[in-house]
This record gives structure tokens, sequence and C-alpha cells, in this order.
């Protein structure tokens, strides 16, 4: 855990009064897997825009890859990669041609391209489907070319916003064994999850309440700090005091 | 009852929350009327015009000094032969042209009758009637100082020509057409939208497992919108009498239960896209390039149906806009009863009753 | 009796024929609550709206309240709560508003049937006057609980309320329904996530359409077979790709922060799991016995 990929300072983002993310301030090391939770509003994909160079903070310090995020957006966004639930794939375009596409999009070369989808299809064991249109596939499959599409480029980073909604438990695990695989690859996954079990899969998380982050270890740690049975428990104690607020 | 005056209600809630909506609803009949207004009253100033005065006595160069002087003209230059006039027609260079025949101040003389040609550019009939109107009213001015003077009274008649565009479409005509053209906008997209928007929300699938009776849906889709459209009608016609000063020369009841009749007409036909259409998308997108295109082409009132190939004449009597334009020209500027027009009134009362049984047959008491 | 019973009903849709539910049959008991477990696809929607009558089968019978879905579809809706999976309300309407405009569309007024939500109510009515379409999530689904409660339903069918909402807000709602229960109406549950059903009193696991079992979550877990143990090591991801050559393992997978490893053999103990990691350069594992989960049940389902 030597190189430090995501060093957040007391970020903040304000929206008129509203503080929607407040002086978040945490590290994330290369090839770790950081779970990013918290319950819905407490400004978690406020934080994770900042992070992707969508959104300038209202204050504070970042740098994501050593760059900077006030400045170098553009940098940053050639050594991260990004994958939603809501969107990451054309439906009406074939297994190929997005690929393709988003090799594309980062400037990948004729050959490279070529190579790193022959690799990729290998891998997916998608040989049958490269024509098929996306909108026909399972949502399984989906996500999982989904996340092969957002490392193709050999990002330092990939965020994963909710990635795994809506699947079977099988089909889950084996998307969280593509997630194992690039993380030993040296990739750093930055993901937000509902699936507290999912949480237990990350090497380290951090828990937002109310545009705070309230805790920040790894998964045992905290059960044993809150003398918690699961995560689900430590996070219950969590945010149950943000509901006040809300 | 209860339940749907709660509808209705609700209804009135989604309209007035909803900015753009209002805007619509409200902004675009304001705005239509006033662009048209303003394009109706704007002067015309310093337009290029040639006179031919082949009679050059002193009656005729008094005419032309006046109109020399005047603001709303420009003499280009004077010239001698009808072919000349032609050609700076054609090139573009000028928008009238007045023609002073030869023995103009012997015809007043001893006629007390003399006449004067114009000819106007009526490929922009707008300005073609705001010009000849200002030609008219010098004439007129220099007429009645002449008058002054002397016992037996002058005539000077001016005989106007049209070029291009023969018939000259009335401007007043414009306003009907315009009505016929927000209402059809307004009640169609508006109604098309709201039930498919029930559908895209997910609302109709608990609507419709409820006691609630899709007549009533429908119906209770259509009360705000008729009651709002009427408020509209009524901004129209208000802003046509003052802004435009259009007459109204029929009957102001039969005027209004006419236009109550053609806003049915349109809430059900927009009441129809809706049941057929999934998305607000396609409702709009069928209400805009399925309505509003018709309604310009084959409505009357920017293009004479009468001067368009038999199949597309065919075509312009499905469009329930043609029928109100009729109408209402008839009544508002013809000033005719309901004796003229209950023809029309009938067709448009049979479109009406076919979009709603045939909306109220396609919709769905399930999802699929 | 039965508040719910589905015969061998199937859906099928459009051109592809698309087979979403695949002769599925049920029966939910009055007073009961009743969970569809399934994944995204599985056909839980599909279920729903053909008991709500919103669908239409293609084949098979079912009956709400003894109603049939197809011939008495008006008195079945005059008798459900249906909460679709979509967060279904008026956006532009305010809390109060929504909940007066659906009282209403049942018959009923809000002051009727107060007591039944009552509880849930409250904690919404701070922001009785809040636009719903600016609530929270774990807000919203408490306010189309309300409206689908408020014409006191006898049969309430809830798709995927807590799908999308944040773990406090989903305990808050399974509270809910406990105490919904508790007033006698039957419930019947979809969601995708497998703790909550061990919530439920009686559970249908269901995947591609298909049913794979229909019981209590006690009975399923009791039925599950298999030695379970649970593994744990530094490196997950090591630890995943050795258990995978484990050929005396049925299946191994992850399982929070450890990896479960199913075998039918009940002569393997936890030490012969931890010599062959031991062999394979992973020492010090832990390897614990592990309590059967409906998550791994539903696994050994899928796998076979």
């Amino acid at each position: 855990m030597s190189d430090t990929v995501i060093i957040a300072d007391k970020l903040t983002k304000k929206f008129g009064d509203f503080i929607a993310t407040n002086q978040i301030s945490f590290e994330v090391y290369k090839g770790e897997i950081f779970g990013f939770l918290g319950a819905n509003g407490a400004g978690k994909t406020t934080a994770m825009r900042m992070l992707c160079g969508l959104s300038v903070p209202s204050a504070g310090k970042a740098t994501i890859a050593g760059f900077d995020i006030y400045k170098q957006t553009e940098q940053i966004k050639r050594k991260i990669g990004y994958m939603s639930q809501k969107f990451s794939l054309y439906e009406d375009l074939t297994v190929l041609e997005n690929i393709r596409f988003f090799g594309g999009i980062y400037g990948l070369g004729y050959k490279e391209l070529k190579d790193k989808s022959e690799q990729l299809i290998e891998k997916l064991g998608m040989h049958n489907q490269t024509k098929k249109l996306v909108a026909e596939l399972p949502l399984g499959w989906k996500q999982k070319l989904a996340f092969s599409v957002a490392v193709l480029h050999d990002p330092a980073i990939v965020f994963l916003d909710e990635p795994t909604g809506g699947v079977d438990p099988v089909t889950r695990r084996q998307f969280w064994e593509l997630i194992y695989e690039a993380a030993n690859r040296g990739v750093t996954v930055f993901v937000t999850t509902h699936y507290m079990d999912e949480a237990e899969y990350c090497n380290r998380i951090s828990i937002m309440v109310d545009g705070k982050i309230e805790a920040l270890d790894t998964p045992v740690n905290l059960k044993k700090a809150f003398n918690a049975a699961s995560i689900d428990d430590v996070f219950y104690q969590l945010a149950r005091g943000a509901k006040r607020i809300e | 009852m209860k339940q749907f005056m709660v509808f209705v209600r609700k209804e009135f809630y989604h309209v007035l929350r909803d900015r753009k909506t209002l805007l619509i609803l409200f902004g675009m009949p304001v705005m239509q009327i006033l662009i048209f207004g303003f394009a109706l009253t704007n002067e015309v100033k310093n337009s290029r015009i040639v006179i031919m005065d082949e009679a050059k006595d002193p009656a005729s160069q008094q005419l032309v000094a006046r109109i020399a002087s005047s603001k709303y003209f420009e003499i280009e230059r004077t010239i001698t032969g009808q072919r000349q006039i032609d050609e700076a027609f054609k090139a573009g260079k000028i928008k009238m042209a007045l023609i002073l025949p030869a023995g103009f101040n012997e015809a007043l003389l001893h006629e007390h009758t003399a006449q004067v040609q114009v000819i106007a550019d009526a490929s922009d009939p707008n300005i073609a009637t705001t010009l000849t109107n200002y030609i008219h009213s010098i004439v007129q001015d220099f007429q009645s100082e002449l008058n002054e003077t002397i016992t037996a009274p002058y005539r000077i008649v001016p005989e106007t020509r049209m070029l291009y565009n023969p018939q000259q479409k009335s401007v007043y005509s414009m306003v009907p057409g315009v009505m016929a053209l927000i209402l059809m906008l307004v009640c169609v997209m508006m109604t098309a939208i709201s039930i498919v928007r029930e559908k895209e929300t997910g609302t109709m699938e608990i609507l419709l497992v409820s006691p609630f009776k899709p007549f009533l849906v429908i119906l209770s889709k259509a009360v705000p919108y008729l009651l709002l459209s009427f408020i509209n009608i009524i901004t129209i016609l208000i802003m046509s009498v003052w802004l435009l000063e259009l007459p109204v020369n029929g009957s102001i009841p039969l005027l209004l239960a006419v236009s109550i009749l053609y806003i049915i007409t349109c809430l059900s036909l927009g009441i129809f896209i809706s049941i057929k259409t999934e998305t607000q998308q396609a409702a709009m997108t069928i209400s805009l390039m399925g309505m509003l295109l018709p309604t310009i082409m084959f409505s009357g009132f920017m293009f004479p149906i009468e001067n368009m190939p038999l199949p597309l004449q065919v075509i312009s009597n499905i469009v329930p806009a043609k029928w109100f334009n009729i109408i209402i020209k008839a009544v508002m500027i013809k000033g005719m009863g309901l004796m003229a027009i209950w023809k029309e009134v009938l067709i448009l009362a049979g479109m009406t009753l076919f979009f709603l049984l045939a909306g109220l047959k396609s919709f769905k008491i399930r999802l699929a | 009796m039965f508040s719910v019973t589905v015969n061998d009903i199937t859906k099928v849709y459009g051109k592809e024929k698309l087979v979403a539910v695949d002769r599925v049959s049920f029966s939910v008991n009055k007073g009961e609550l009743f969970g569809l477990i399934g994944p995204d696809g599985a056909g839980k929607t599909s279920i729903f709206r053909m008991l709500t009558t919103l669908l239409l089968p293609d084949s098979g019978s079912a009956t709400v309240n003894g109603y049939d879905i197809v011939k008495d579809y008006r008195l079945i809706r005059n008798t459900v709560g249906y909460m679709p999976g979509k967060f279904s309300l008026y956006q532009d309407l305010t809390v109060e508003e929504n909940l007066h405009f659906f009282a209403t569309v049942f018959g009923t007024g809000i002051q009727e049937n107060y007591q039944l939500i009552k509880d849930i109510y409250v904690q919404i009515e701070p922001f009785k006057n809040r636009r719903a379409g600016k609530l929270s999530g774990g807000m919203k689904q408490k306010l189309a609980l309300c409206c689908a409660l408020i014409h006191k339903p006898t049969v309430l069918f809830l798709d995927e309320p807590t799908t999308g909402v944040d773990p406090v807000s989903r305990k808050e709602f399974w509270e809910m329904l406990k105490r919904l229960k508790a007033q006698g109406i039957s419930i019947v549950v979809s969601t995708p996530y497998m703790d909550e059903a061990d919530l439920c009193d009686r559970i249908a696991l269901i995947q591609a359409g298909k049913i794979l079992s229909v019981e209590t979550p006690e009975n399923i877990k009791a039925g599950y077979g298999d030695t379970l143990f649970a593994v744990k090591s530094a490196n997950m991801y090591r630890l995943l790709e050795t258990l995978k050559n484990y050929d005396k393992a049925l299946s191994s997978y992850a399982f929070g922060e450890y990896a479960h490893v199913s075998l039918n053999d009940n002569k393997i103990h936890a030490g012969d799991i931890k010599q062959f990691l031991a062999g394979r350069n992973i020492q010090e594992a832990e390897v614990i016995p592990a309590a059967v989960t409906i998550e791994d049940c539903f696994i050994k389902f899928l796998k076979n």
C-alpha cells in the first residue's frame, strides 16, 4: 500500500446554504477496493462527482492519481474509469461497437483496441454475443461488460456507482471477481453500494452521514469498534441519527 | 362525483405548478398575437417608389412633391416607360409605382375626376397594404386641400393593382387562422402529454388498480384544459380587438360557442393521441408534427386551399382547423349567423365524437 | 382461506415469445407476509401485475380474495393495495395532496382509515406540505405505502419497495410491514435483497420466471443439505482463486468478509480445508462452520 492514488483534504461542496459534502478527508491507496457508503442523500454522489472532475468543489483540496481536481481535470479523466448502474453502455449498439466506441474515446490505437477487445471478449466468454445489441443482454452480462469497458484503457482508478443492483447472487459474485481481479492488477476500485455484504468485500470502507465521513476503516475494525455483528449494524448505528436532520 | 372533482383539482395542480406548461398555455398565445399585431401595425418608412408622371402638369407635380416630402416614401426616380417599372419591380428595387396619366390636371379641372394608378409589390401583402393605404391618404389629403378653394369638388380615384399576389389575402384573415393554430397546439399537445405522463411516471398503474372509471380519467383530464383554453380564447379576442383593431361583426355568444366546440374537438384529439402513445416524447412528436404542419398547410390561413392540387384539397378536409377557420371568418369578419355555418359545425362535432369514441375504445383497462 | 392463489400462470411477451413467468404456482394465506425473492428479470413484476389485474396471463389462473383475476378484475381493484416498483406518486403534489387524492380515488377519506397509516404517516407528517418529488428515498417509500393503504386493502402488493433505499430506511420499512401484518392484512412483497427473505413468513425463490422453492425461510435453510464452511484469509482474491481448485468443494464463493465453501461430504472438517490452503501457500486461514443463509440456498438452486 505504498502509493496513494486519491487524497481528499477537507473537500467541501455547497449548493447555496446546503452543504452537500462537509470537509471530507481521506486517502485511497493503489490497488485498494474502497467502499464509499452512505444513506440516500448523504452526499456520496456529490463527492464522487468532484473526484471525477465533473464538479468543482467549493473548498478543500484533492488529487486524483497525482492530478489536482481544480486544474487538471482533463488529465484526471484520462486516468479514471467510470461505471454506474443507470448508464454505462449504449443499448442500441452491439457489444463490439460499444467496446470500440469507449476505447476510441480514450484514444486507444487501432491495433491496441483490437487486441484489447479480443482479450476482453475472451475473458468474459462472450464470443457468441459480440454482434448482439447490448439491450438484448441479461442485466448481469451488461454489468460485467460495462465494468470491463470502464477499465479498458487501464485507468489508475475506477469509480463504480452502485454497480450491482438487482442481479442474482451468483452473477453478483462473478461481477465481484472481476473487481478483485482488477484490484489485483493494481487498479484502485472506488465503489458505492447499498448491499452491506458487498461492503464487507472491500478493503476499507467509509460511511457518510449528512455530508460528513463518520467512519473509515477496514470492515473488521469497524465491526469491532461499533461492537456490531455486521456492517449493516454499523451502518444502522451511524445513519439512524441522520434521520432527524433530513 | 367527489372523486371526479378531486381528480380535476389534481389536474389543475399539475398545470399551475409547471412553469413550462403555463408558459405554453398562456405565453404562446399572447406572443403569437403580439407578433402578428406587431407585424400588422408596424409602420413602413422610406419605401422606395418610382413615379411615372405622364402629365407633368401643375396638379401632378404638386402631388409628386407631396409624396416626396412624406416620411413614408423615398422617390427612387421618375421614369417614363412602363417597361422600366417592370424592370424596377423585378430587380426588387422598389415596393411601389405610381402612374399619373397624361392630362391629369385637365381631367381634374374639366371632369372633376382624375385617375392615378398605384402598383404595389404584394409578394409581402402586409407591406403592400400598408403602403397603398399611405398613398391613398396622401391622395386624399391633396384632394381635400384642392377642394377647399374650389366650389365644385374634385375627385381623384387611385386605381390599385397588386402584383404577384392578386387575391392579396386580408391581414384580418390571419387572426382566425392564428386562433385555430394556437388552440390546436395548446389543446392537443397539453392533453396528449397529460395522460401519457401518468403512464410514464407509473401513476397510471395505481389508477388502474383502483375503482376509478376510465372515462372519468379522460373527462377529468379534459376539463382543466377546456377551462384554460376558454380563458385563452377570451384573451386572444380581447387582444385582437384592442391591439389589432379587428372587428367582431357577428354574434359574440355564437363566436364563443363555436370556439368551445373547436376546443373540445382539439381536446378529444389530444386525448386520443395520449391513449395511443406510450411516451411523452412520442405524444409530443405526433401532436407537433402531425398537427402543427397540417394545420398551417391545410387550414387555409397561410395558403389558399382553392389553389392546391385536388389530392391536397381532399386531405385538407380532415384538418379540423380548416373548418374552424371557415366558421370563425364567417362569424367574426362577415358577421354571419349559425345558418351560414351549420354544416361546418356539424363536421367539427362529428370529428369530436369520432375521436372521443375511438379514444374511449382504445383506453386500456390493463397495461398490455 | 387463501388470500391469493396462483395456479400455473404463464406470461409471454412480444414476438420473441419471451417467457417472463413460466407456470408459476403458489398461494398466500390470510394474514401472511409472503415474499417473492429473486433478481431483476426473474418475473416478479409480471406476477404482481397479473395479480393486480394489470396484465392478463397467457395461461393458468389466479385468484385474489377468492376473485378471479381476469373475470372479476373490478372487484379485485376495489380491495387490494398496490405499490409499483417505480415510485409512482405525483411528484408535483405535496405529501398531503397525494394522500388525499388517492384516498378520494378509492372512495374514502384520510380520516376513515387514519388508524391504519398513523404509525407511518406521523414520520412524514412534518413534511406534509413538501412536494413528493423533493422527499428522500425512504420518505417516498413511506408515503407510497400510506397511499397504498389508505383505503384499507385486505391484500397489499408491494413490488420491490426497498430497492435503492438505504439500509436504515429498509429496516424501518420492514418493521412497518410487520405491524401491518399484525392488523390482519395479507402482504405480498418482492425484493432482490436475499437478507430480507428471513423477515417473511414464507418465501418463493424465483429465477428466470420459474419458482425454485416455496417454503418458510427456516425450512428452505434446513433443506440445504450440504455442509457449509466460512473461510477467511488476508487476501480474498487469492483465497477465492485457490478455493476454485479445491476439488472436494461443491462450490466456493465470497460471502461478506468470508468465503463460503460447500461440501456434500460430512467427513471433511475445518482442518482439512486449512490443510489444503496451507498446501497452497495460504497460511493461518480461519475456517469455521457457517450458518446457512437464504443466499446460500439461492446460489445452490442456481448452480443446479
